[in-house]
């Protein structure tokens, strides 16, 4: 079974949010990037897993430059056997969708893994656009995977419940918690990460969007402290003040 | 059946020559919660184009009342329901295609986010999710870096699909009535069979994602033998429970229930949070709440500097106060 796991960089999670260039770009001065968690935790370690149970391969691809090269072997390190890298700096979902979608044509994979949502840009977008691309079957926010022969069997989050779908190779999922645990590179993986395959493409696609500026939210204004005993009082501000209850 | 077959019953075609297309979900042969809210936009949002809002639902659906009420004037039925994204995404553009659509409107959960980026590649349209106003100046604003920043997005091509985020637009009502016609296409074979549907909630909880008002509690509650009094406010409340990443890590709540960067990202209106220390990760899933509540014995925990309302005080004489306090409203 092949594996293809998108893995997208992100700013670290406690990284100061600022942004340059007329509020126009993100500013990366300072900022640790890592993979993206979902990427990382829960649809990498679940092809992993797979792999390790049933044999096959778990290939990565990122569309980025060059400064992604180190979360790639990262990716390596936790157990990835070879990455691709597409040379580009994506601006919009459906660029980054199509240069994957075109890989994985060329390439043919059984089940293309990527995360929920990328946690700088939250778009949830690039996974269900790569099904389309591919024209097969999707599951968005996958809690749990199995795969036997070429029949998949998966759990997602839906209003209220968890529902079970079933669906055939080949297929594309957007992994959530509950697919995997966290697993922290070992040395050895380490050491082997640094002779893997990176294989670097150069592809283009157009972009359909556009960020014109980014905002900071407005500062919040100072917290009403109630006091303790009085807690009567914030349920009545809460009804005749915030008007919520 | 015939590729690109359509068929209508004999209603009369309106004047409009553009639309705004809303793709609604349905439970239970009614619309989803969140698929109002995306009429409503939808149904703005034409009015800002002066154009016809148009929705299209599979065969589910029995009752229209409600998508009317939003102001949806005309509404395309596809006589068997669909779960398929990619069958789904196949009636989405031909209903688009059908009606002229210069937008195509859905919401952004789990149906929207199966769904709005397959029409969008069908469609060659921009796409943005999640977004939370109304389309200004050729911009439309969503939230990015997990509700740390909100970005302007604009949309290059000529038809945008747009996923509205939950609990953000609100559902309106316009007091209209809306006809309900049959479409026919081909859609090809499903190829996501659901098998099974497990509820999460057997107490009839409000599901997270769509609820109006949380109570969420951390560590500071010691163990899951103490969250007798967090279910209580809730009830009281008629609130969803949530909780912390660690809680949920080690098994004191269930997983659906942990809010923040790595879990669901919530929209409510109120958010109370006891015993949590409020770290950037959680803040990521809760800030964009339109009231925050902060129980904390430590007056300096960082979660007070997101907070709207603060009490300095021990969760297990706080909440029960609380939940005394609402049950004795009217
Ligand atoms: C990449 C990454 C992603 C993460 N994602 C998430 C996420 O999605 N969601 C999330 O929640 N966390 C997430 N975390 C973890 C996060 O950093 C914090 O560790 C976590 O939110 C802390 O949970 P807590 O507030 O329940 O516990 P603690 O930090 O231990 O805080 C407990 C709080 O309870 C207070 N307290 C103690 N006793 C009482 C009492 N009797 N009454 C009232 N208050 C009391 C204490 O003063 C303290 O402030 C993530 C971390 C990382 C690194
Ligand atoms: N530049 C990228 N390179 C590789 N995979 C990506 C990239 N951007 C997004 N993805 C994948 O698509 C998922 C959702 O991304 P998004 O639609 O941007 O929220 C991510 O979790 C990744 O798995």
């Amino acid at each position: 079974m092949k594996f293809l796991v998108c893995i997208s960089q992100a700013p670290d999670t406690t990284s100061r949010i600022a942004f340059t260039n007329g509020d126009s770009e993100f500013d990366s001065n300072g900022v640790q990037y890592i993979v993206n968690p979902y990427d990382e935790w829960y649809a990498l370690v679940r092809a992993i897993e797979l792999k390790e149970a049933n044999g096959g391969s778990v290939t990565t691809i990122t569309v980025g430059d060059a400064n992604c090269d180190p979360i790639i072997r990262k990716a390596l390190a936790i157990g990835a056997d070879d990455a691709f890298r597409i040379d580009a700096k994506p601006t919009d979902a459906l660029q980054v969708a199509r240069l994957i979608a075109d890989h994985a044509e060329k390439n043919g994979y059984d089940v293309v893994l990527c995360g929920k949502e990328t946690i700088d840009h939250n778009g949830a977008i690039v996974p269900a656009m790569i099904a389309e691309m591919l024209d097969c079957g999707f599951v968005a926010n996958a809690t749990h995977l199995e795969v036997t022969g070429t029949t998949a069997k998966l759990k997602r989050e839906a209003a209220g419940g968890e529902e079970t779908i079933e669906l055939e190779c080949p297929f594309v999922l957007s992994a959530a918690k509950g697919m995997a645990e966290q697993r922290i590179p070992n040395m050895r993986g380490i050491m082997s990460a640094r002779t893997k395959p990176l294989q670097v493409e150069q592809a283009e696609a157009p972009a359909q969007t556009r960020v014109q500026r980014f905002a900071l939210p407005p500062e919040k204004g100072a917290c009403h402290m109630i006091d303790a005993e009085n807690a009567a009082e914030l349920v009545r501000l809460l009804r005749e003040e915030a008007k919520v209850i | 059946m015939p590729q690109n077959l359509f068929v209508y019953s004999e209603k009369k075609p309106k004047s409009f020559s553009m639309s705004v297309l809303t793709l609604v979900s349905t439970k239970n042969g009614q619309p989803t919660k969140g698929g109002l809210e995306a009429a409503s936009y939808g149904v703005a949002l034409s009015k800002q184009l002066n154009s016809e809002a148009v929705a299209v639902v599979s065969g589910d659906l029995q009752d229209g009342s409600s998508l009317g009420d939003t102001g949806i004037g005309r509404i395309l039925k596809f006589p068997s329901p669909l779960t398929d994204s990619g069958q789904w995404a196949k009636l989405a553009e031909h209903a688009a295609k059908l009606v002229g659509a210069t937008a195509v409107v859905t919401s952004h959960d789990h149906f929207g986010k199966a769904i709005a980026p397959r029409v969008a590649v069908r469609l060659g349209a921009g796409m943005v999710s999640g977004v939370t106003q109304l389309p200004q100046e050729n911009a439309v604003e969503k939230n990015v870096f997990s509700g740390k920043a909100s970005a302007q997005v604009e949309v290059t091509a000529p038809i945008a699909v747009y996923s509205v985020t939950p609990n953000a637009f609100g559902v309106r009502s316009e007091g209209g009535t809306a006809q309900i016609e049959t479409i026919e296409v081909e859609v090809g074979q499903a190829k996501e069979h659901i098998t099974s549907f497990e509820p999460a909630s057997a107490d009839g909880q409000v599901p997270l994602p769509e609820a109006e008002l949380v109570v969420s509690a951390g560590r500071g509650l010691k163990g899951p033998e103490n969250w007798g009094i967090v279910e209580e406010l809730a009830r009281a409340l008629g609130a969803t429970t949530a909780c912390s990443r660690p809680v949920s890590d080690i098994g004191w709540r269930p997983h659906h229930e942990h809010v923040g960067q790595t879990g669901i990202t919530i929209r409510p209106n109120l958010y109370i949070a006891a015993g949590i220390s409020g770290a950037i990760q959680h803040l990521a899933g809760v800030n964009q709440s339109k009231t925050i509540v902060v129980i904390n014995t430590d007056p300096e925990a960082p979660f007070f500097k997101a907070a709207d309302y603060g009490i300095v005080g021990d969760a297990f004489e706080v909440l029960p106060k609380l939940t005394a306090a609402v049950k004795a409203l009217d």
